[in-house]
């Protein structure tokens, strides 16, 4: 019986340290899927395997592990390679255009239906 | 009047993508990011090359007016090029060098120096490329013109320093007096 539920403690102890260590990577994981690589064309940090983008998945894991919240480490990034490094835009006078022109385009289909359908 | 529009819309939509992709095509794809935000950290720890102490970027900079930091790697081919305005720029009295061996091999980086002359007041070592990357820097070659006084990034230089750049780096350390 003892030795039961020592093997069950055992492994409810390396599923246990498994399971933080899954989580943080994710964590890491979900952070870079954010990020342009910006010497790769087109790629996500997460995806690309050049020496940038190797290094700062190990930044953000670092600054993960000094309890930096996902928040902080974008800021921290973006004050260091400027906006071009989040794939999530803030609205400001340079891409103002890119928020509103889909909401135009779809006002504007809009009324080209409902004309359509008035004119039926 | 519902082709009219529809006419309208189309030929004003071709414009406007033509001129878009006509802007595109004059602009130069390198980003580089605007440097008005760029402060340095100091909280930046690095091992020396040549010993195994560790040093602070504070450190680092305090001597002179100036300094560059140059990420440089004995793999990396355009380092080489790169190299001999690195020791003409040593002559510079303002101007201190220090040295950023990017993910490199010790026996080889040391080879280099040897090999091609060490320009460097200090270097130290990045093996994981988490200091260049805290510097914001691309990858190798990458050198970054610091003011020492005020703790500013000057000016950045990503890719191999060439006889253009060199003279800038030289007039901005004149002008800037």
């Amino acid at each position: 019986m003892k030795i039961k539920i020592l093997i069950f403690i055992i492994i409810w102890l390396v599923s246990f340290f498994n399971f933080s260590y899954a989580d943080n990577s994710e964590k890491v994981d979900q952070i870079s899927k954010n990020l342009r690589c910006l010497i790769c064309q087109g790629q996500s940090v997460y995806d690309s395997q050049s020496d940038f983008a190797l290094s700062m998945k190990i930044l953000i894991q670092n600054k993960i592990n000094e309890g930096k919240n996902d928040e902080q480490i974008y800021d921290f990034l973006k004050s260091k390679y400027g906006e071009w490094i989040v794939y999530d835009p803030e609205i400001n006078k340079n891409t103002v255009l890119l928020w509103v022109l889909p909401l135009i385009l779809f006002i504007f289909g809009g009324i080209l239906i409902l004309r359509k359908v008035s004119i039926k | 009047m519902v082709k009219n529009i529809k006419l309208i819309s189309v030929v004003f939509l071709v414009i406007v993508s033509f001129f878009i992709l006509l802007k595109g095509l004059n602009k130069t794809n390198n980003y580089s990011p605007n440097l008005n935000s760029s402060k340095i950290d100091f909280n930046f720890k690095a091992k020396f090359l040549y010993s195994d102490e560790e040093t602070t970027l504070y450190e680092l900079i305090n001597d002179k007016d100036f300094s560059i930091i140059n990420i440089w790697a004995s793999w990396c081919l355009p380092c080489r090029d790169e190299h001999s305005f690195l020791l003409k720029l040593k002559s510079l009295d303002k101007l201190n060098i220090i040295g950023i061996n990017y993910k490199d091999n010790e026996i080889n980086a040391k080879k280099f120096i040897k090999e091609l002359g060490n320009p460097y007041s200090k270097i130290v070592v990045d093996p994981s490329g988490v200091n260049s990357i805290e510097l914001g820097a691309y990858g190798v070659p990458e050198t970054i013109l610091i003011n020492n006084n005020s703790k500013t990034i000057l000016k950045k230089y990503i890719g191999p320093l060439d006889y253009e750049k060199f003279a800038e780096v030289k007039l901005i350390i004149k002008n800037e007096n």
